[in-house]
């Protein structure tokens, strides 16, 4: 066989050393996996030849809990799906069933959730930005970025009494008016925020280690990342200014005044830009809320008990790692007849594949942490 | 210390093995990260900046051969129960659990087909720290508990 001119190096060497792939298993168990993913790698030397992801490992039946119980005793389950950023799970579900109905939502109520879903927003982003640099060995930014963290969720204890699984929102509006406190602490928090942001950026933007491990790896083109149904920040890394704040907008951000930032290479350095520069973004919409937030009610008047009339409606949001939406079934009673989750992370994983084969198997742990998955939503 | 009060010169303390032992062990414990679902973010959080675990002598390993205790944290699924047995057999004795949340105390609000109603159908349970998720303050919590818990172990005479 040696000397073929048609057979390949690798090839060549196996049949000279007798070496063969090797397979190795990543996780469930493994602090780089974000959560409780394993992967099934297929290794020749250090080059990933192929890969498969093992999921379900935090299936929790929640589509199936939402069959059993009303429209509204399914929103704290919603906490828990991208328990990261919870409210924007919320927002998500009550924007859904609202759907079935023609309630007219106080201005006041909107505001607020979107003020709320973006700040929501930041703390998955500096939760991500965290656990991807310590995974590729900054541990620097992971205290720094879980300070400011810590903040957001002094926030939303204020508003809401709870700092993760907030239940923040509900059908028809809020629960109850923020406290003027929430508003006040909120604007002090994007008065430092913006200075902070900078702050991770001197220590990573043009870091050599981290443009080294960042910067032409991972690499997704924009049609194979529309083809495979990604969204959120990976497709805007590749280019696609795909953003349904902006495409289907929700809540009160039809009056806001925002970008959708793109990169352009669509590796994980692109895709680390896109998110920073939406955490500025996300800084400048919680002000805007601020300064043109209405007064009035919270609530529009709903019905004691939550009954949609018979059909089926599918509504989703961009929560902060891309599409979430939920399809609702109706049969008229009390509780859905199905709830389909549309869950970002599952889907944007479906791109594991295509963006580590060819890697170097160090590459893997930087890549899905550039996807940023959350099991609970991804298993559901 | 009764006889041998004041028959040393100060630098030397009189105490038992036990004490000595059990003082050494609380304070290093080192954890071992098993972070399944919410709780985790909040594990994570008293690993960081505001709550700073290492206070109390906690460091989170990555592996469950350079640990002492696993913080089972978050819900666990019948899925999961494998690994999480594989991963307990691998610690070296004396080993500690502590469940934290109410998934892996009782299986929280999922009962259902999936979820395992509680960890302690696999593994021995130490401390159970309730909440949904627990605030970093609870975990810190059942950590001193845990500690509280080593203090009166008996090492000399089982």
């Amino acid at each position: 066989m040696v000397g073929v001119a048609n057979t390949s190096r690798i090839e060549q060497q196996s049949t000279l050393h007798g070496t063969e792939e090797l397979v190795i298993n990543m996780g469930p168990q493994h602090p780089s996996t974000h959560g409780v993913l394993r992967v099934i790698l297929k290794l020749d030397g250090e080059t990933v030849n192929d890969l498969d992801c093992d999921i379900g490992y935090l299936h929790r039946g929640t589509e199936k809990i939402g069959e059993n119980i009303t429209y509204t005793m399914f929103i704290p389950y919603t906490d828990r799906l991208d328990y990261i950023a919870a409210p924007s799970n919320n927002l998500a579900w009550v924007t859904a069933v609202e759907k079935f109905f023609d309630w007219e939502i106080p201005m006041r109520a909107q505001y607020i959730r979107s003020m709320v879903g973006e700040l929501s927003r930041i703390a998955s982003h500096l939760l991500w930005l965290a656990t991807h640099a310590l995974d590729i060995g900054a541990m620097t930014v992971f205290l720094w970025c879980f300070r400011e963290r810590e903040m957001v969720l002094d926030l939303f204890e204020t508003a809401f009494g709870g700092r993760l699984t907030v239940n923040a929102f509900r059908l028809g509006g809020l629960h109850e008016d923020v406290p003027d406190k929430f508003l006040q602490l909120t604007q002090e928090f994007i008065d430092i925020f913006p200075s902070r942001i900078d702050d991770y950026e001197t220590l990573l933007t043009n870091n050599r280690i981290w443009l080294q491990r960042t910067r032409d790896v991972g690499i997704i083109s924009a049609e194979d990342a529309m083809d495979l149904g990604l969204t959120g920040p990976i497709i805007r890394g590749s280019g696609v200014r795909w953003d349904l704040r902006r495409a289907k907008p929700y809540a009160a951000y039809p009056y806001l005044d925002f970008v959708v930032p793109v990169g352009e290479n669509g590796d994980i350095y692109d895709r680390y830009l896109v998110r920073i520069e939406e955490l500025r973004q996300s800084t400048r919409i919680i002000q805007q809320c601020l300064d043109q937030l209405p007064g009035g009610p919270v609530t529009c008047k709903t019905p004691r008990t939550i009954k949609p009339p018979e059909g089926e409606i599918y509504h989703s949001i961009e929560n902060p790692k891309g599409e979430f939406g939920f399809y609702i079934v109706s049969d008229g009673t009390t509780t859905p007849y199905r709830v389909r989750i549309r869950p970002p992370s599952f889907i944007n994983l479906g791109g594991l594949k295509k963006l580590c084969i060819g890697q170097l198997v160090a590459d893997v742990v930087a890549i899905i942490g550039s996807i940023d998955i959350v099991l609970g939503e991804c298993d559901r | 210390m009764g006889i041998v009060e004041g028959k040393f010169s100060d630098n030397f303390v009189t105490s038992k093995v036990d004490s000595l032992v059990a003082w050494a062990r609380k304070s290093a414990l080192w954890p071992m990260t098993f972070g399944l679902a919410c709780c985790a973010i909040e594990m994570m959080a008293s690993g960081a900046a505001r709550y700073d675990f290492d206070r109390f002598g906690v460091i989170f390993r990555a592996t469950p051969r350079q640990s002492d205790v696993i913080i089972v944290a978050g819900t666990v699924t019948h899925k999961m129960g494998d690994a999480i047995r594989k991963v307990y057999d691998q610690m070296p004795e004396p080993r500690w659990v502590i469940a934290m949340g109410n998934c892996a105390t009782c299986g929280g609000p999922y009962a259902n087909y999936a979820v395992m109603q509680g960890v302690d159908e696999i593994i021995p349970v130490d401390v159970y720290i309730p909440g949904c998720p627990p605030r970093p303050e609870s975990l810190m919590w059942g950590v001193m508990q845990l500690q509280k818990k080593i203090e009166q172990e008996k090492y000399i005479r089982r």
